[in-house]
């Protein structure tokens, strides 16, 4: 008989996923709770990834949950259910960003070429970050900014691998796209993101950095 | 083996996940020891990733859960009470049932944790020799690649770790989390 608990850190235990989920299906509705609480900040940053507004990735994860929900007995136990629920998140944000932006064009960046070598342009030194750095709202601020400048292809990657802490397979799964992908996007998005940081963290934030909207300096 | 610049930058990524093989590495390391743009661009990819990575970079909405867990509670009683209304006639019935199923289902949820941050690893083996930082909050495995403050390191039991607060790193400890 298959182990149906798990140990948790502090020695008590609770019902293992594939249990919930057996009893969710089962009638006991309730577990539904227990069964999400690990993972709604994911599902909030996944639907954030895409749609960068605090209500319409509220309202988007909301439906998300309730999606996974109603449909828990399409759910395939080969997969995770955390990347189950993280695509059903991503393709309901995407379908309202859809809707929102069905007039605006895709900046050109989302058709450059992934195998594109990028070439960083800043050796700006950076090698101490405090961890009280992260203390300062405006420092936070700036490091949403630089996210949000990147494209969708490579903020979705980067978000669910380095935010997320996805592995790479969970990644290429959730985004249903190849490992090698997922590598060469990660690599990009990283790289990005120095460059657009490095100078502000070696100088002044305020004065270093611009991140207009709309501009992509690579 | 000599490698350029351009070499380092494509394998920046894989080198700070631990995926190069080790004649590159060690490739990689000779050229990074005498090249500091290449320094530069490796410490700047680092702070990213563990900019980034930090959970105060994944704030929710202050009562995001509350209002998730309404809305799941409303849609639950909803398909709960039109299966009633299908079962029984009176209103009366109805409302007393919603009455006791309302109160059940918030008895038997899961209170808030302590901290929307905290992730408790499973299963972590208590003896296992790990380290921590004084201003730090996260415990690693001493070869984690993801460990910026080196200089104050101190080697504890993951026990004791976890009974002065230390949450297990993302990246090394990864194994023993539920993400």
């Amino acid at each position: 008989m298959p182990d149906e608990r798990s140990t948790l850190g502090d020695g008590s235990q609770q019902p293992s996923e594939e249990t919930l989920i057996r009893r969710i299906r089962d009638g006991e509705h309730d577990l539904f709770y227990q069964l999400i609480r690990p993972y709604e900040r994911r599902v909030y940053a996944a639907a954030f990834a895409v749609l960068h507004n605090e209500a319409d990735a509220e309202d988007a994860a909301q439906e998300a949950v309730l999606k996974a929900f109603k449909h828990i007995g399409q759910f395939r136990a080969e997969a995770k259910f955390s990347t189950w629920l993280t695509q059903i998140t991503l393709n309901e944000a995407r379908m309202r960003k859809r809707k929102q932006h069905a007039h605006i064009m895709e900046p050109i960046v989302d058709h450059q070429d992934d195998e594109g070598n990028y070439t960083p342009r800043d050796f700006a030194d950076w090698r101490e970050i405090p961890s009280e750095t992260l203390e300062r709202k405006e420092v936070r601020e700036k490091l949403a900014q630089a996210l949000d400048s990147l494209g969708d292809k490579y903020r979705e990657v980067f978000v669910m691998r380095d935010m997320h802490h996805l592995s790479i397979e969970e990644t290429a799964k959730t985004l249903g796209i190849s490992t090698a992908s997922v590598k060469t996007r990660l690599l990009r998005a990283r790289l990005m993101l120095r460059d657009l940081l490095a100078p502000g963290f070696d100088a002044n934030w305020t004065s270093r950095l611009s991140f207009a909207k709309g501009t992509k300096p690579w | 083996m000599v490698i350029r610049c351009e070499e380092v930058w494509l394998e920046i990524s894989n080198y700070l996940e631990g995926e190069v093989d080790p004649a590159l590495r060690a490739s990689m390391e000779e050229h990074l020891r005498g090249c500091k743009h290449c320094i530069a661009v490796l410490d700047g990819t680092r702070n990213v990733v563990q900019l980034y990575g930090d959970e105060r970079m994944m704030e929710v909405p202050l009562g995001f859960s509350h209002r998730l867990h309404r809305r799941l509670e409303d849609n639950m009683r909803g398909s709960r009470r039109s299966f009633l209304g299908w079962m029984v006639a009176s209103a009366a019935a109805v409302i007393t049932v919603g009455v006791v199923e309302l109160a059940s289902s918030t008895s038997s949820r899961i209170p808030e944790p302590r901290s929307e941050h905290a992730q408790p690893g499973v299963g972590i083996p208590p003896d296992m020799m790990v380290v921590v930082s004084e201003k730090g909050k996260i415990f690693h495995r001493p070869t984690c690649t993801f460990i910026h403050d080196r200089t104050n390191l101190r080697t504890i039991a993951a026990r004791e770790a976890m009974q002065e607060g230390y949450v297990p790193c993302v990246r090394c400890m990864k194994q023993y989390l539920k993400i």
